[in-house]
């Protein structure tokens, strides 16, 4: 083995300057959508082909030298922050659509594509790719295969996994393996759903195969306002025992709606303690006839108003309010910790009770926009860091509510991942055995432990890990969350 | 046959698994090649059976894993839902362990996606005998990896599933078969792809490459697939089947009634592109029936007779196909299979001992 310094020998890896070593230049690698954790990695490298990727993956096997792989960092459970001992590879610049292919239906993308991207190639086509979190903007894919990421869309349409046809990684060991491919079936054992959500523990995915869909011809999108949560709450067990099978269900509560108003000049109808989102979507005649028997369901289910969105221009407004409602509750407070647990559909109404009920106890303001059709919460509790004591009521009402989404038979993350943020929660979901199963695979993948290490799985004495304002990009309202 | 261990409850499972060295689990064996491996003593699920869990709120199920998928079906319709990828060999008495094993899906994985797609969660039993649970009981769930997807498809090599759980949708109100003639493997890819891309979100689209004819399936409300329907007929000439003709052929198609019986059965995983070399090299075959689903991404081949197995094998191989045998006396993988280090690896993490069979072992 050479005797140069290791970073020397990374650097010849990437000729033209392509390994960052300056402190300003780590900089803004040092946290990323969960900006409470810094941490500066020795080295940022900034590969430009896949072969390089592979060599540095090789490099740091050989050298046993952790490194966290990162598209553009809006991981919300901190699952790109960086390693002190490690170097993070940055993805970034491996951004080519490879092949599109509108008659099959599929395109073959590097990791560093940008998520909305991919939908504006297909566009032409009349195709999309269905996936979309609140940061398609600037998230990339490979952040979306490492996370499985979700959004409004997954009841019907599923995440970020249900999409993934085929995957060539580089494996933490150096191998580089294909699965599946462009067909929309394969044989024998599911590794490309077994990588995606691996949360960067098993390697770096090098290209991946998406499929592609239809774009739906017409939507029906209807914005109700309730005077009370359990109303809202009850028409969406409505519209879910019809038979219907819209594309999204969203609430939020009065808090969001009153931070969405400020923000983003959204109108809601006045008195309301919700507003319940749905849309319906597929081809026209279809939408035609189920959209009678949505609004007959709305009617029935007591709004203080309901509003079916008249054209493209109003839909898009719907949407912006609900999408920039989180951003919009962080700019109320100077601290906040977002989460994404999972409760059953029909415990949501139980599940704000009690949530509501300790905000009010601890004295902790609590804003709630989520995925009505799937369960999945996104409480925002707001906290002044500056305030003695404030911090820790905030982080204990945080627990109370993804142990409380345990206990209701649901889960700890529906879409952002446990990263570094909920790794101490994992024990809470799953047993011993069952997290020594986990780690006996990722180890398998890794067995030197260096892929992304002090993520998913709990840390003994890690410190308890707080989200504090907004993104800077969120400051800038260039992402948004849900 | 040497006599079978068959557990009534996942106690039962866990201690069969643990007292015997060498094992595969086995459902109602309608897919009976997967099985067909030496030297292991075969564990029936089929007395593991009963659904556990079914909130038709929560659009999920949770079922032991010797549960007749057609029992299951029952249920589900019901209360007006079901499980999108269409089960296969439901008749047949398939179970949903089976199901989910063989990663086999029917005509409805057009639409909204397969097994792997709907599965929420498994508990099972893994090589050192332990009862685990992974994934989730909820629609969404991002926490840990994603065993449920990895089993789909692994033949019960890694572990034995005790209890699954599901996603399910609501049913469609109503459903429409269009029969399309196509007039040769080129003309089925072109209506294939040509259907898929479009407006009609369309449920199923398979097709025979014997008579090179498309089936078509509408699903929704009566009067929406009715106009839709319509237009899919003034694009490519064709008729609209008569309710009890249409579950008619899509009963042959989730039983493989069209293939012969005894024969060789595989299915290959490919792309609509692919289908006429696939037509070409099956037309090449003594007795070939021939069979595509999924809108030209899966098909299956039916031979009378192993004999020429051996040639198929080797030009799906040339195809660049990969492929599983479910009935007869070919080799399970024909085209072969890729065997990445990480295969073995994960292998070993799940089973250290190799209770169960390896992928190889058949």
């Amino acid at each position: 083995m050479s005797t140069l310094p290791v970073l020397q020998r990374l650097a010849a890896l990437l000729p033209g300057g392509r390994l960052l070593t300056g402190p300003a230049q780590l900089a803004s690698y040092e946290s990323d959508g969960l900006t409470a954790f810094q941490e500066r990695p020795l080295a940022v490298a900034v590969p430009e082909t896949t072969g390089e990727v592979i060599a540095l993956v090789r490099f740091c096997h050989a050298e046993r030298l952790p490194f966290v792989a990162r598209g553009s960092g809006t991981s919300l459970s901190g699952g790109s922050l960086p390693i002190k001992e490690g170097i993070v590879i940055t993805l970034n610049r491996l951004n080519s659509i490879l092949r599109l292919d509108p008659a099959q239906r599929f395109a073959v993308v590097e990791p560093g594509v940008i998520n909305a991207q991919v939908s504006v190639a297909a566009a032409p086509h009349g195709l999309h790719y269905a996936p979309d979190p609140s940061s398609q903007s600037i998230c990339t894919i490979g952040g979306n295969v490492a996370f499985n990421s979700g959004g409004a869309h997954c009841l019907k349409h599923g995440m970020t996994s249900n999409h993934v046809l085929g995957i060539k990684a580089v494996l933490a060991t150096g191998e580089v393996v294909e699965w599946g491919g462009a067909s929309r079936d394969q044989v024998g054992p599911d590794w490309c759903g077994l990588f995606v959500g691996n949360e960067g523990l098993f390697g770096i995915a090098l290209e991946i195969t998406l499929q592609l869909l239809p774009k739906s011809e017409c939507f029906h999108t209807v914005l109700a306002g309730y005077r009370t949560l359990e109303q809202a709450g009850d028409a969406v067990s409505a519209i879910v025992a019809s038979g219907l099978l819209p594309g999204a269900i969203e609430i939020m509560d009065a808090l969001a709606l009153e931070a969405a108003s400020a923000a983003v000049h959204a109108e809601y109808p006045p008195g309301c303690e919700a507003v319940l989102i749905v849309e319906l979507e597929g081809p026209r005649e279809t939408v035609a006839v189920e959209r009678v028997r949505l609004d007959e369901i709305i009617a029935a289910s007591g709004p203080v108003e309901a509003r079916p969105a008249r054209d493209a221009e109003e839909r898009l407004a719907i949407w912006k309010g609900r999408k920039s409602a989180f951003s919009a509750v962080g700019r109320l407070s100077p601290d906040f910790i977002v989460q994404d647990g999972v409760v059953p559909r029909r415990r949501l109404g139980e599940a704000l009770r009690h949530i509501n009920a300790w905000s009010r106890e601890m004295g902790v303001r609590c804003a709630n926009v989520f995925h009505a059709g799937d369960g999945n919460l996104h409480p925002l509790i707001l906290y002044d860091g500056r305030e003695t004591g404030a911090l820790a009521r905030a982080e204990a009402l945080a627990g109370r509510i993804l142990k409380m989404c345990v206990e209701m038979g649901g889960s700890i993350t529906g879409e952002h991942g446990v990263g570094v943020e909920k790794r101490e929660y994992l024990p809470d979901m799953f047993s011993a055995d069952e997290i020594d199963c986990m780690k006996r695979i990722a180890a398998a993948f890794d067995p030197r432990g260096i892929a992304n290490p002090g993520k998913m799985f709990p840390v003994a004495g890690a410190p308890a890990l707080v989200q504090h304002g907004l993104h800077p990009l969120e400051k800038a309202g260039m992402i948004s969350r849900e | 046959m040497a006599e079978m261990l068959r557990p009534v409850t996942v106690d039962e499972l866990v201690e069969a698994v643990r007292s015997t060295p060498r094992v595969l689990a086995v459902g109602a064996r309608t897919k009976s090649r997967l099985s067909a491996v030496p030297g292991v003593a075969l564990l029936s699920m089929t007395g593991l059976r009963g659904i556990i869990e079914y909130e038709p709120t929560e659009f999920t199920f949770t079922a032991l894993a010797g549960t007749p998928v057609r029992e299951i079906a029952a249920a589900l319709a019901e209360k007006g839902q079901y499980l999108p990828f269409d089960p296969m060999l439901a008749e047949s008495g398939a179970t949903l362990g089976g199901t989910v094993a063989a990663g086999l899906n029917g005509p409805g994985r057009f639409r909204y996606g397969g097994v792997r797609d709907f599965i929420l969660g498994v508990r099972f039993v893994d090589g050192t005998g332990r009862l685990l649970r992974l994934g989730g009981k909820v629609v969404k769930n991002a926490a840990g990896f994603d065993l449920p997807k990895f089993f789909t498809g692994s033949l019960g090599r890694f572990g034995v599933l005790a209890e699954i759980t599901f996603k399910v949708f609501p049913r469609p109100a109503s459903r429409l078969t269009l029969r399309l003639p196509a007039g040769d493997a080129a003309g089925v890819t072109g209506i294939l792809t040509g259907a898929a891309g479009t407006r009609w979100d369309l449920e199923a689209l398979d097709a025979s490459l014997d008579d090179n004819t498309v089936q078509a399936r509408l699903a929704g409300p009566e009067a929406a697939i009715d106009t839709l329907a319509g237009e899919i007929l003034r694009r490519w000439p064709g008729r609209k089947l008569l309710p009890d003709e249409a579950l008619e052929i899509w009963r042959e198609a989730a039983e493989f009634s069209w293939a012969h019986p005894g024969g060789v059965l595989v299915k290959v995983a490919l792309t609509p592109a692919q289908l006429p070399a696939l037509a070409a090299l099956g037309n090449a075959l003594a007795g070939v029936r021939m069979r595509v689903t999924n809108g030209g991404n899966t098909a299956f081949l039916s031979l009378p007779s192993p004999v020429d197995a051996p040639r198929l094998g080797e030009g799906l191989r040339t195809l660049g196909t990969s492929a599983l045998t479910l009935w007869g006396n070919a080799p399970l993988w024909p085209a072969g299979r890729d065997k990445p280090a990480i295969a073995s690896a994960v292998k070993a993490a799940l089973d250290p001992q190799n209770r169960f069979p390896s992928l190889d072992e058949s």
